[in-house]
């Protein structure tokens, strides 16, 4: 994920708002986005270990390994997490 | 010319313009320096004896700026003003909103033009409220203050007759018929809108009115507070990170509120109720 220090994150009802430092891009975000930043955390995880952590931490009925997948994409897609 | 915290000067080829600039804007103080630069200049040299057009030309430049003929050489010195706030000031978050000022709180009105915050503004400061401003209202990312600018008030069309009827005692400037935007009349802002222009409010209600409407009114959740801005702000980009605080701050601080209205009369009387219900 992006460094801590290079977002400024504020919540709006059901919008996260994230403020990207690095590119001046505002981002509007909603859930799972922000639960997967807050997952992956800086030192970032891989695919096996955050479909664990976040099965730790939140009701994931539904859980969809391909759903999950393309969220991450669309946050690799978006400069907000890198893909090691 | 000064207004609020912003010294324009206006240049031009043709005296008439500036003439009718002088007149409209008499009351306003002079700055001792200007932060942005109007000019307005013949197109073409032989124009300036053929056929007259103005130009607009500024410290900021868009392609856009069509030329207006001679007759609205002072809606082109307005439009010059719009633009130059609108892509140079990096001091203040600008948002495209309408303001009145009352014990010192202000209330936003931001909408598409034809919206009527234009007309509401001019309507409610009729009705004794501080005009801060009709096209532009700036917020400081320091203090979350809301400042005036409050420049002429461009009334159009329909607006124009209605605006006449709720004020007879204010000054207006020409008629101007045929404009890319129908008929424009300028409103000069009364004195007690440009004494207290250098003094700012806290920003107490917002609302986004829609004309055309069965009255009503709905509040309007704090995200789609935020992306409305961002859509109605010139340099929210710009700005970057303060602009993020500063419209945060305001989206947080401030209710938000949608009216729609079928005609002024409505609108002023639901803007009253909710001003109340404060």
């Amino acid at each position: 994920m992006a460094r801590p220090e290079s977002l400024r994150i504020v919540h709006l009802d059901s919008f996260t708002l994230l403020y990207h430092r690095e590119s001046g891009i505002t981002h509007l975000l909603t859930a799972p986005a922000p639960e997967i930043l807050a997952a992956l955390g800086e030192a970032g995880l891989n695919r096996t270990a955050l479909a664990a952590k976040l099965a730790a931490h939140y009701d994931l009925a539904d859980f969809d390994e391909a759903a999950l997948a393309e969220r991450l994409d669309e946050l690799v897609a978006a400069g907000l997490v890198s893909a090691a | 010319m000064r207004i609020g915290p912003v010294g324009f000067r206006i240049g031009s080829d043709w005296r008439a313009p500036v003439a009718a600039l002088e007149s409209l804007y008499a009351a306003y103080p002079k700055p001792a320096i200007s932060d942005f630069t109007v000019r307005l200049f013949a197109a073409r040299p032989w124009r300036r004896f053929l056929r007259p057009s103005v130009t607009i030309e500024g410290d900021f430049v868009l392609p856009e700026a069509a030329p207006l003929p001679l007759a609205q050489g002072l809606l082109a010195a307005e439009m010059g003003m719009n633009l130059q706030m609108a892509l140079g000031q990096r001091h203040y978050l600008l948002l495209h909103a309408s303001a009145v000022e009352r014990d010192g709180r202000a209330l936003l009105m931001t909408g598409l033009s034809g919206a009527g915050k234009s007309t509401l503004a001019a309507l409610l400061a009729a009705r004794g409220w501080r005009l801060m401003g009709d096209e532009f209202v700036l917020v400081d990312p320091e203090t979350g203050l809301i400042h005036a600018f409050p420049r002429l008030v461009s009334l159009k069309n329909q607006a124009i007759g209605v605006v006449e009827a709720a004020w007879p005692e204010a000054r207006f400037g020409p008629l101007m018929g045929g404009t890319p935007k129908g008929d424009i009349r300028h409103m000069v802002p009364d004195a007690a809108a440009v004494d207290a222009m250098h003094v700012p409010a806290l920003p107490a209600l917002l609302l986004f009115p829609g004309y055309g409407f069965a009255a009503e009114n709905r509040a309007v959740p704090q995200s789609e507070v935020f992306v409305r801005l961002t859509q109605a702000s010139t340099n929210y980009v710009a700005l970057g990170e303060r602009g993020f605080d500063a419209l945060t701050r305001l989206v947080k601080a401030v209710p938000a509120r949608a009216i729609d209205y079928p005609d002024t009369d409505s609108a002023i009387a639901q803007v009253e109720a909710l001003w109340a219900a404060l």
